[in-house]
């Protein structure tokens, strides 16, 4: 039996056995054969191989997606028997050249050949060239590839990190759970376990190291415990875990058609952050007041072009739809810093986080930002839509990317599409020079939405993802919560609305003391919904409001904690 | 024989119908070429019909030569037809 402790980002518990996601390792040498006669056969024998593993992958997809998204394998086996293809791999071979080497040659002709097309559609059929020539690959140099969409069991993902785009392949019917290397709290991998409501443990080091594929594993997502060959005791003790965790959650359903109030009868929204349409079911699910926030970077990534307006105006407008009415505020383009478009071909900086991204990127690049803004400005005919903006730092940016919202409002409106009367135009406060103005930012916006993740990393100046500095990450810092309260004391001065979208708004300990402050809106992952509504529905407001000076005198994030948990915590 | 077609699907002559095509023409004996803007491929290679980045509206001409040529080209032509992916000229 083998323990290894991370940090614990996603809850619950879960039993299944360990899915590596490796990296293979598929370099090869050239090399001069002498028997030509046995490299073709070699070649042969991996073509057979790739056809039945690409067989078998097309029959899962095609019951697991439908005959339509299956399509894409079928489409792959055709690459894989295409006779011209073929043909020149193998007249490669009979010149003496290894089986390896000549795929590698015919391969990277037909993708330049495709690169060079003067067409966006055929471009990207180079990802299918390449897939199945790394298939082959792979089948040559007996490397074993993984391939999650083989899942036909429940599994344990391990991997390195999570990308943005794996984790779109994520099918929760057979991904129980997931460990990761590197990664905190607040990346985009433990986002998203929240999000999927499946539990994660990240941050573990070197759990890829020491975790074998197929190991039957324990995964405790609440305290960041993995258990690797669990004895019988140490089963059925998470067994019982495992019980307990479900009827707890049993009892927060209670919760799900309750209004957010606090004890003493304050009402706040609490709302859920998606990343992509099909997250809002879980936010519905969840009972959430709203949406929050929705990252509408995830439509961007994944892909070899931007998305079109036609696209995101389908995405916006279902997820308005879903939402039936219920304030849904959706960010703009969020891109650069830690999320990278490789298409957009940015360039590569030293201090990205400090660097070209977000509003930046909109502002400069307006033909991007405009074909965002006209999809979501036709899509706010369907739903209670507010439009924010990323990363404002000075007030001409809030003030020129609201004119641009502006104008394609007017020409949208000018060729007769029908545009929301009641849209409002907010703010992200996440960099501390914005959150010092925000008695002036007041004026001009109708909102405000705290995004704590960035916030904390600029006011502490330190990376989150960085472990050497990730103790820095505070989000109790006296300087951070007299920053939420100036934006708060800010917005109320001038009748404007204020939210919390970062993860600090499901903090228990931070919770008390925003209630206090007089948030309006508490924005979290979906599964942190039901748990903060009952949470919130103990703590009176009455009761928190005369300790805000205080908390804001004290000297440390410690000293905070101390405080709340002394203090704020008995009020309930 | 030869026969001209002009395409009509709304991407071109694009991974699914080129699929189509040619998984439909791989059986056959004979061999077959697809030439449009005077340049020809084999259209048993998905790669080959790819690659010509076929545009709608194009027109393409499909010619085989073999024992069994004539009927390949009822199949083609009735595939080209019921699948919507264009139209004999």
């Amino acid at each position: 039996m083998l323990e290894i402790q991370g940090i614990a980002v996603s809850e619950g518990i879960a039993f299944a056995n360990a899915y590596c996601l490796k990296e293979p390792d598929l370099s090869f040498e050239a090399v001069k054969v002498t028997d030509v006669h046995a490299e073709l056969e070699r070649f042969k024998a991996a073509i057979v191989k790739t056809k039945v593993e690409l067989q078998e992958i097309y029959e899962i997809a095609q019951e697991k997606f439908g005959a339509e998204k299956a399509a894409i394998f079928a489409a792959h086996l055709l690459v894989l028997e295409d006779p011209e293809m073929l043909a020149a791999i193998e007249a490669k071979i009979q010149t003496g050249m290894n089986a390896e080497f000549a795929l590698d040659e015919v391969s990277t002709m037909f993708i330049a050949m495709f690169e060079g097309l003067d067409n966006v559609y055929m471009q990207e059929r180079v990802a299918d060239i390449r897939d199945v020539s790394t298939r082959v690959l792979a089948h040559l140099l007996g490397v074993e590839m993984v391939d999650m969409n083989r899942l036909t069991s429940d599994v344990i993902i391990i991997a390195k990190d999570l990308t943005p785009s794996m984790t779109a392949m994520l099918d929760t019917k057979y991904v129980k759970g997931f460990i990761t290397d590197i990664g905190g709290k607040t990346s985009h991998s433990a986002i998203l376990a929240r999000t999927l409501e499946i539990p994660a443990v990240v941050g573990t080091k070197h759990a890829t190291q020491d975790i074998q594929h197929g190991a039957p594993i324990i995964l405790d997502g609440t305290n960041g415990k993995i258990i690797v060959n669990a004895t019988s005791e140490v089963s059925s003790f998470y067994r019982q875990q495992q019980h307990l965790h479900n009827e707890e959650h049993e009892e927060l359903l209670q919760y799900r058609s309750l209004p957010s109030l606090s004890a003493d009868g304050f009402s706040i929204e609490i709302a859920g952050n998606i990343g992509k349409p099909e997250d809002v079911d879980m936010v519905t699910n969840a009972g959430g007041d709203g949406i929050g926030l929705f990252r509408t970077e995830f439509l961007y990534m994944g892909r070899q072009e931007l998305p079109t307006e036609e696209e995101q105006y389908q995405a916006y407008k279902s997820v308005l739809e879903k939402m039936q009415g219920k304030p849904t505020i959706v960010r703009t383009l969020d891109i650069g810093g830690d999320k990278q478009l490789p298409y957009l071909k940015l360039a590569t900086e030293m201090n990205p986080f400090l660097g070209y991204r977000a509003i930046r990127i909109s502002l400069t690049q307006q033909e991007i930002f405009r074909v965002q803004l006209r999809a979501l400005l036709r899509a706010s005919a369907y739903g209670h839509l507010k439009i924010m903006f990323p990363m404002i730092a000075t007030l001409d940016e809030f003030k020129m990317a609201k004119a641009i919202l502006l104008e394609e409002k007017q020409n949208l409106e000018s060729d007769g599409y029908p545009v929301s009367e009641t849209l409002d135009v907010g703010m992200m406060i996440e960099i501390p020079s914005a959150a010092i103005i925000a008695d002036i930012f007041a004026k001009e916006v109708d909102f405000f939405s705290i995004g704590t993740n960035d916030l904390i990393q600029y006011t502490l100046a330190a990376d989150r993802m960085n472990e050497n500095v990730s103790y820095l990450y505070q989000p109790y810092h006296p300087a951070v919560l007299r920053l939420i309260k100036n934006v708060i004391d800010a917005a109320k001065h001038h009748g404007k609305w204020v939210g919390m979208c970062g993860e600090m708004a499901a903090d228990e300990i931070a919770l008390p003391i925003l209630l206090g402050f007089g948030l309006n809106e508490f924005s979290m992952s979906a599964s942190s919904i039901l748990k903060t509504r009952a949470h919130i529905a103990k703590l009176s407001k009455q009761q928190l409001m005369p300790h805000n000076e205080r908390i804001l005198l004290l000297s440390t994030a410690s000293e905070v904690e101390e405080y709340v948990k002394n203090n704020l915590l008995s009020l309930s | 024989m030869k026969k001209l077609f002009k395409i009509t699907t709304p991407e071109g002559l694009h991974a699914r119908p080129a699929a189509l095509l040619v998984t439909a023409v791989t059986p056959f004996e004979c061999e077959v070429q697809l030439t449009y803007k005077e340049k020809s491929v084999n259209l048993k290679s998905i790669m080959g019909v790819m690659a010509q980045g076929i545009a709608p509206e194009s027109i393409v001409e499909i010619s085989a030569e073999g024992p069994d040529a004539e009927q390949l080209f009822q199949t083609v032509t009735e595939l080209i037809v019921s699948k919507g992916i264009g139209e004999e000229c």
